[in-house]
């Protein structure tokens, strides 16, 4: 009976009202949406309001774009690369060489993500600039009429820069999948007759694979989109898509044009954020 | 400086008779370990026989793993030097040493396969294919796990991965295979029976040399022939296994080894007779035990066993005390009753027990034989 009772018992838990979702939604629409509709819808119509899909298959052809395309890739590419480079070394280290102060070292290059980027960039100048302590310092010694150093003007300039800046981001994963490795493991390796080289390699790497994808695709991510640093040091002949947008969009009035960019710079980052999450979600973060 | 007996050529000179017959030495000359100002383990001189299990066992903080993880080349030694066979490996890094290690967490790699994970000591180590692919599979028969090659390590149960570790150790045919609680992690049930496993491994492998550390006194008298018992950083006593439990130097030994009843008592007579009985006084009671040279007068300890405890005499359990019965705690094969012996709490474990048990509270006669007892002196440390 108390079964039969409970049975039909009329369900008196209330259902959260769906209306909750229409606040936060409109606040994204408004907010992140709609001006990215208007992007979207812009980069497919022309100053008259009429829409054009050929000046879209024009600049997909056109030079300028193919040229920032491809320095956008590039320097994304090799800071990436940079990055995960310095990040695993300065993570192996950090991680399995013990040496007192170690913490703070970590933290210290932590805080470089909360530094905004171009100030990497304004040290960079006084470092290694044509009038930077490092190029005075050479004239000086050397007698030189002009700065010996220029790279900092280069493709290679806004690469040091931003492996500079975003090497944290790829250290951080790694430290955390570091701190998970079993040392059981490496010892029982080491114990095996395993040099230090062969147990980071057939060990310690395999564990950190998902940390070093995640770090590489939000480097990727965030140096694909990099404005600050390539709009600082101002390299001639260094134009990426972000810099590309600006100057179409805020030097030449050319809204259209500008669009159209954004567009496919939006579709390359949103590829590479699906990325990310793809292997944050591997990694378990 | 090199081993040249574990280089990676030389381990395709080794084959798995020669393991059988040729173990090392490892020689522990005044060895201390400290941390800072933190002296973790004092002067430790110690050997262990080619071919010997010694155990280690002691509460936790005593400086045991510490002994190990010196021998295998994660400690360095504040001073003393280590030996293994004629090497000096003190101050060798781990992978010169040519150990084999299992711990307590299996320590397998979990992105290898089981055969990749027995292969990679031999792989390390330069070994060839043909070499590689002949010792995998003599390492995971040995250990009953040929059919489990190709499976994750995440694949097995903890059992199962601790074999796998066993077989990954002795792959690489160490001189001194070092095993740091390997059994802790596991259930009581599969702990019983890896215990007989490696005692079996053992028996197929008398050659090899293994320094087992463990918390747990079961694995060490199953296992060891000899046991040294660590306390504070320093051992506290060593010796074959059934003479340490048989007539425990010190109150520590007997009471870590084994549960053991100390009765306070004075001797009353020394040493006498073949088999070495001195007389002692508890209460009105006069005992006898076997003695280590106490005199008349001298106070000491009384060990005798609970399952050496009877609850009827005989010819042989001459010895009698009498306690109150306190506890009766029944645990199937066996039930243990705890009796008050002049202040003194007595444990006895009894497989049989008479048909009436007297209540608690109750008076209770208690015999044991001369020959199960020994004298034991009360720590100088307390």
């Amino acid at each position: 009976m108390a079964d039969a009772a409970v049975l039909h018992a009329p369900i008196t838990r209330k259902v959260p009202g769906r209306f909750w979702i229409v606040p936060p939604a409109a606040l994204l629409a408004l907010l992140f949406f709609y001006p990215l509709v208007l992007i979207v819808q812009q980069a497919f119509t022309d100053d008259s309001g009429m829409a054009n899909v050929a000046e879209f298959v024009r600049v997909l052809h056109a030079r300028f774009f193919l040229n920032a395309l491809i320095n956008t890739i590039t320097i994304s590419v090799a800071a990436t690369a940079g990055c995960l480079i310095v990040g695993l070394v300065l993570g192996l280290i950090l991680a399995f060489v013990p040496f007192p102060g170690s913490g703070v070292i970590a933290r210290l290059i932590d805080t470089f993500i909360a530094l905004p980027t171009f100030l990497v960039t304004l040290a960079f100048t006084f470092l290694y600039g044509s009038a930077g302590m490092l190029n005075a310092g050479l004239m000086e010694i050397f007698s030189l009429q002009a700065p010996p150093v220029n790279f900092l003007y280069s493709t290679w300039g806004v690469v040091l820069a931003e492996v500079t800046v975003y090497s944290p981001f790829v250290l951080r994963p790694l430290l955390a999948a570091f701190s998970l490795v079993d040392r059981g493991q490496i010892e029982a390796a080491s114990v095996l007759g395993a040099r230090p080289f062969r147990i980071v390699r057939q060990v310690i790497l395999p564990a950190a694979v998902p940390a070093l994808i995640a770090g590489g695709s939000l480097c990727l991510l965030l140096t694909v989109n990099e404005f600050g640093i390539v709009l600082f040091i101002g390299a001639k002949g260094v134009i990426t898509l972000p810099l590309l947008i600006y100057s179409k969009a805020i030097q030449e009035s050319a809204y259209q044009v500008a669009c159209i960019i954004a567009v496919i710079n939006i579709a390359l980052s949103l590829g590479l954020f699906g990325l990310y999450r793809f292997a944050a979600g591997r990694l378990g973060a | 400086m090199s081993v040249p007996a574990f280089t990676g050529s030389n381990v395709m000179d080794v084959d798995a008779a020669k393991i059988r017959g040729a173990g090392s030495n490892v020689h522990f000359d005044k060895v201390s370990v400290a941390y800072g100002a933190h002296v973790v383990l004092h002067p430790l001189t110690l050997d262990i026989a080619p071919g010997e299990i010694l155990a280690m066992i002691g509460p936790s903080g005593s400086g045991k793993t510490t002994a190990l993880r010196a021998v295998a080349g994660f400690v360095r030694p504040a001073s003393g030097r280590i030996r293994i066979g004629a090497t000096d490996v003190t101050d060798l890094p781990p992978y010169e040493r040519g150990l084999g290690m299992v711990v307590q967490n299996y320590a397998l790699f979990p992105h290898m396969r089981v055969e990749d994970n027995v292969a990679f000591g031999l792989r390390a180590q330069g070994a060839d294919k043909a070499l590689i692919g002949e010792r995998v599979k003599d390492s995971l028969a040995t250990v009953g796990m040929s059919g489990f090659a190709k499976r994750y390590p995440r694949e097995l149960s903890g059992g199962q991965q601790q074999r796998v570790a066993i077989a990954r150790a002795l792959a690489v045919r160490p001189r001194v295979l070092l095993l740091d609680e390997p059994l802790s992690a596991l259930d009581a049930q599969i702990r019983r029976n890896m215990v007989e496993e490696i005692a079996k491994l053992h028996r197929d492998l008398p050659g090899l040399t293994i320094l087992y550390v463990t918390h747990d006194q079961t694995e060490a008298l199953t296992l060891a022939d000899k046991i040294a018992i660590m306390r504070d950083g320093r051992v506290s006593s060593h010796g074959p296994t059934a003479e340490l439990y048989r007539r425990p130097p010190n109150r520590f030994t007997a009471e870590f080894l084994g549960r053991a009843n100390l009765l306070p008592v004075t001797v009353a007579e020394g040493a006498a007779g073949p088999k070495g009985l001195a007389k002692a006084r508890l209460g009105d009671a006069v005992l006898a035990g076997a003695a280590r040279g106490e005199k008349p007068g001298d106070k000491t300890l009384l060990c005798i066993r609970p399952q050496h405890l009877s609850l009827t005499g005989d010819e042989e359990h001459t010895n009698r005390i009498v306690g109150t019965l306190k506890e009766v705690h029944w645990q199937g094969e066996l039930t243990h009753l705890v009796l008050d012996v002049d202040g003194t709490p007595v444990r006895v474990s009894a497989t049989r027990l008479p048909v009436s048990l007297p209540e608690r509270g109750s008076a209770m006669p208690l015999f044991f034989a001369p020959g199960d007892t020994s004298l034991v002196p009360e720590d100088v440390r307390g």
